[in-house]
């Protein structure tokens, strides 16, 4: 059989098809079919927070435990990411218009002496596909930056990443400086980047430490839970 | 056993000799700890080497260093790693601390070769380095490995936030300054040569 008779028209598929479609292509870090597969979503008249999570995100978030798992690797998940954004940057202007729920705000960035982005990029686009408002502030940050950046957009969280084992220990320096100023508790502090883990989360004195991106999603939506029921009570 | 780069990369090096002394290096160091030694005439020194694959893979240097510690420190007087941190955390001062042994200064080896103390005061976080090891092995532990044979696409998701590749030369070799400006273009990168002998892995092991 040719390539040709093989060829998937997305058009011609069902939602369900579609959908089950998208995912293979994220999978497959197929930019231009996630690009149609959304456009036709939306002309069907879909939501578009409907497109986001129940295809977008969805699809990323098998990507993610493939990676977590080891079956895919950092090339795979940086195509998959790739297309996945470029299916958010369709629907980002029609979610800001649809006014979808936000819950909560968070600025994240890579620490001060480190110019590494992906997993922290990652890690952003999957909090927006959750439905988190990211201000992104880069790269190499000094302390001034995400404490600036935290009260100017009255942040709910700090992310702070880092890949270099030279460069993770910037992240106490933050986190003590928030200590200092006593607005530790203003705000939940996450931190992530390869070579974290737990223990060191801990000890720097962050709120959780986050293996990947999917484990930020879920840590960041109950940290804010447990945030709003605190204020509740009080 | 083999000294081509890819036994170094694959399989390390398996200790020679019958020395007092036993240095557990990085494969990515071996031909320049042998070197120093042949020119110091340090015949009480052995030489093995970890897998430099490693490089790739800090989180499993610790372990393997332990093993080979456990292996043959009852053959040997003196056991010295020259490794740094290389990305460990930590981990590899850790079971140097509970063995008692003496390892590296500095946070890995761009550092020792330039000198820890000169590497530190640079502060350049924007370069890529590569020595004489990984200019000849650019494709086994950079190209392949990121995926950028197959999708060269995504070099700028990777290298973006990079402005300069500085080649420490080891040697004076043209070929590898060759090599080294190769991979300079190919990550779209600014490119420098800097010549840097064996910077502090020298004095660090014709102490021994």
């Amino acid at each position: 059989m040719s390539d040709e008779e093989d060829d998937i028209i997305l058009s011609e598929l069902d939602d369900e098809e579609l959908v089950a479609q998208m995912m293979d292509d994220l999978y497959d870090g197929l930019k231009e079919e996630i690009e149609e597969g959304t456009n036709i979503l939306l002309e069907r008249g879909w939501q578009p927070y409907d497109v986001l999570t129940k295809a977008l995100v969805a699809g990323m978030t098998i990507v993610g435990h493939d990676f977590r798992d080891g079956i895919l690797f950092v090339p795979e998940v940086l195509l998959a990411a790739n297309a996945m954004k470029a299916g958010m940057a369709i629907l980002k202007p029609l979610l800001a218009e649809t006014g979808a729920p936000t819950i909560g705000k968070m600025v994240i960035g890579t620490v001060k002496g480190d110019i590494h982005d992906i997993g922290k990029n990652l890690v952003g686009m999957m909090m927006e596909g959750a439905g988190f408002e990211v201000v992104d502030i880069g790269i190499n940050n000094p302390v001034e930056n995400y404490l600036g950046k935290a009260a100017e957009e009255k942040a709910d969280i700090i992310g702070m990443s880092a890949l270099l084992t030279t460069t993770m220990p910037y992240m106490k320096i933050v986190i003590d400086e928030m200590v200092a100023q006593g607005i530790r508790d203003d705000y939940i502090v996450l931190v992530g980047g390869a070579p974290l883990n737990e223990e060191f989360g801990k000890s720097i004195g962050a709120d959780a430490y986050c293996r990947d991106a999917a484990v930020a999603v879920e840590t960041a939506k109950e940290l804010m839970a447990r945030k709003h029921n605190r204020a509740h009570a009080g | 056993m083999s000294l081509s780069d890819e036994a170094l990369r694959e399989e390390g090096l398996a200790a020679d000799g019958n020395g007092r002394v036993l240095v557990i290096g990085c494969g990515a160091l071996a031909r320049e700890i042998l070197a120093i030694r042949s020119t110091s005439g340090l015949d009480h020194v052995d030489v093995t080497c970890l897998p430099a694959i490693l490089h790739n893979r800090p989180e499993r240097i610790a372990p393997a260093l332990e093993a080979t510690i456990n292996a043959c420190r009852g053959r040997y007087e003196t056991i010295f790693v020259a490794y740094a941190d290389c990305g460990s955390g930590g981990a590899i001062a850790k079971i140097c601390a509970k063995h008692g042994v003496e390892m590296l200064d500095g946070p890995h080896c761009y550092s020792f070769f330039e000198g820890t103390a000169a590497f530190s005061a640079r502060d350049e976080v924007t370069a890529f380095y590569l020595t004489d090891f990984l200019a000849r092995q650019f494709d086994a532990f950079v190209t392949r490995p990121l995926g950028l044979d197959r999708h060269p696409e995504l070099r700028d998701a990777y290298f973006g936030n990079y402005e300069k590749l500085v080649y420490l030369a080891q040697t004076d070799d043209p070929h590898l300054d060759a090599k080294a400006r190769a991979a300079a273009k190919k990550l779209g990168l600014a490119y420098e040569r800097r010549e840097t002998g064996y910077g502090d892995l020298a004095p660090a092991i014709t102490a021994l």
